[in-house]
């Protein structure tokens, strides 16, 4: 894991908690800078707190504050908001995320950018996400191209990806993954309800983060 | 929000009668909806800023309840309603939230845009 700067691009604050918080807060605690673009601020997210606290009108600002909050925990200390929003990232120009995304690859340089695994994703912000980064990714010369780790989360994604590449044990930053969850509080508080052998069946499914190594066409 | 005091609700419905108004309604059974249960499909709609004029305005049911706005044209309907609040910029929103506090269906009326 000799990483420079890792990019993580996620379409909904707590993508980045659930799907990578462990492998970013080893990467951050390794004094390796990573830099969230998270393209919206969840405006459309179902949860509003158990009980809910927030209105569909509120949430945008709570959660753009839950995400500070949550990578401040992570210790991301360059977090880009692009300012889509929730649930139209599908159906915007697809080229104009490709170019925002492809400016951020160019100043920032990083050497591993972490995604959606493109129709891998369930939710389609997901699916939006990692194709426009997997497109940034590839119009850049063959040798420039940093590593690209994706995140699947369809039930089929072992017989279509075949093993995941990478098999991350997250134990020793465990607790920062949580409190980083937690951080999301609109949208976990209902999850930490749960009784403890359901909470400990949740922390298991939590202690592994996997992703699959995109491999481009050799064209 | 507070659970519906449909009066209350009722008056403030009256408020934006004959107004050229904005609505935001929306519906969801969440994204992953189908993920999670393979009988189900993820089914949501929403429309922001909609702008209509409404003559008749009302609220019914109980608990949860339903409100129908009759335009000149059609109607704007939305059924599982159980919370309200007027927000701080004096606009109307109304929500069905199921047991784990998530939204269901939400029916927002203001004068402005919604942002
Ligand atoms: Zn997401």
């Amino acid at each position: 894991m000799e990483e420079k700067h890792v990019l993580v691009v996620f379409p909904h604050p707590d993508d980045e908690s659930f799907g990578a918080g462990g492998t970013i807060a080893q990467f951050t605690k390794a004094g390796v800078p990573v830099t969230y673009a998270c393209l919206t601020l969840g405006e459309m997210g179902r949860n509003m707190g158990k009980p809910p606290f927030a209105t569909r009108e509120s949430i945008p600002n709570l959660r753009k504050k839950e995400l500070k909050d949550a990578c401040e925990v992570l210790g991301i200390k360059d977090l880009r908001l692009l300012g889509y929003r929730d649930k139209t990232v599908e159906f915007e120009e697809e080229e104009k995320i490709v170019n925002e995304i492809k400016a951020l690859i160019n100043e920032l340089n990083p050497s591993l950018i972490i995604t959606h695994y493109p129709e891998h994703g369930v939710h389609p912000d997901h699916d939006a996400t990692g194709r426009a980064t997997v497109e940034a990714v590839r119009q850049l010369a063959k040798g420039k191209r940093p590593k690209l780790y994706c995140i699947a989360i369809t039930k089929n994604r072992e017989t279509v990806l075949g093993n995941p590449d990478i098999v991350n044990d997250v134990e020793d930053t465990m607790s920062i993954k949580v409190e980083a969850i937690r951080a999301h509080r609109s949208q976990t508080e209902a999850m930490f309800q749960k009784p403890i052998d359901e909470n400990n069946r949740i922390k298991k499914w939590l202690k592994e983060e996997i992703f699959w190594l995109y491999q481009f066409q050799s064209i | 929000m507070q659970p519906i005091d449909d009066k209350k609700v009722q008056d403030a419905l009256n408020n934006y009668k004959n107004k050229t108004i904005y609505i935001h309604l929306e519906t969801t059974n969440g994204a992953y909806a189908a993920h999670r249960n393979d009988a189900a499909m993820a089914v949501s709609a929403f429309i922001r800023n909609g702008k209509i004029v409404f003559s008749q305005g009302k609220i019914t049911g109980d608990n949860p309840y339903r409100v129908g706005l009759k335009m000149d044209d059609g109607w704007v309907y939305a059924q599982g309603l159980t919370d309200w609040e007027i927000d701080t910029e004096e606009r109307l929103l109304l929500a069905g939230h199921d047991t784990e506090g998530r939204i269901a269906v939400a029916l927002h009326l203001s004068e402005k845009p919604f942002t």
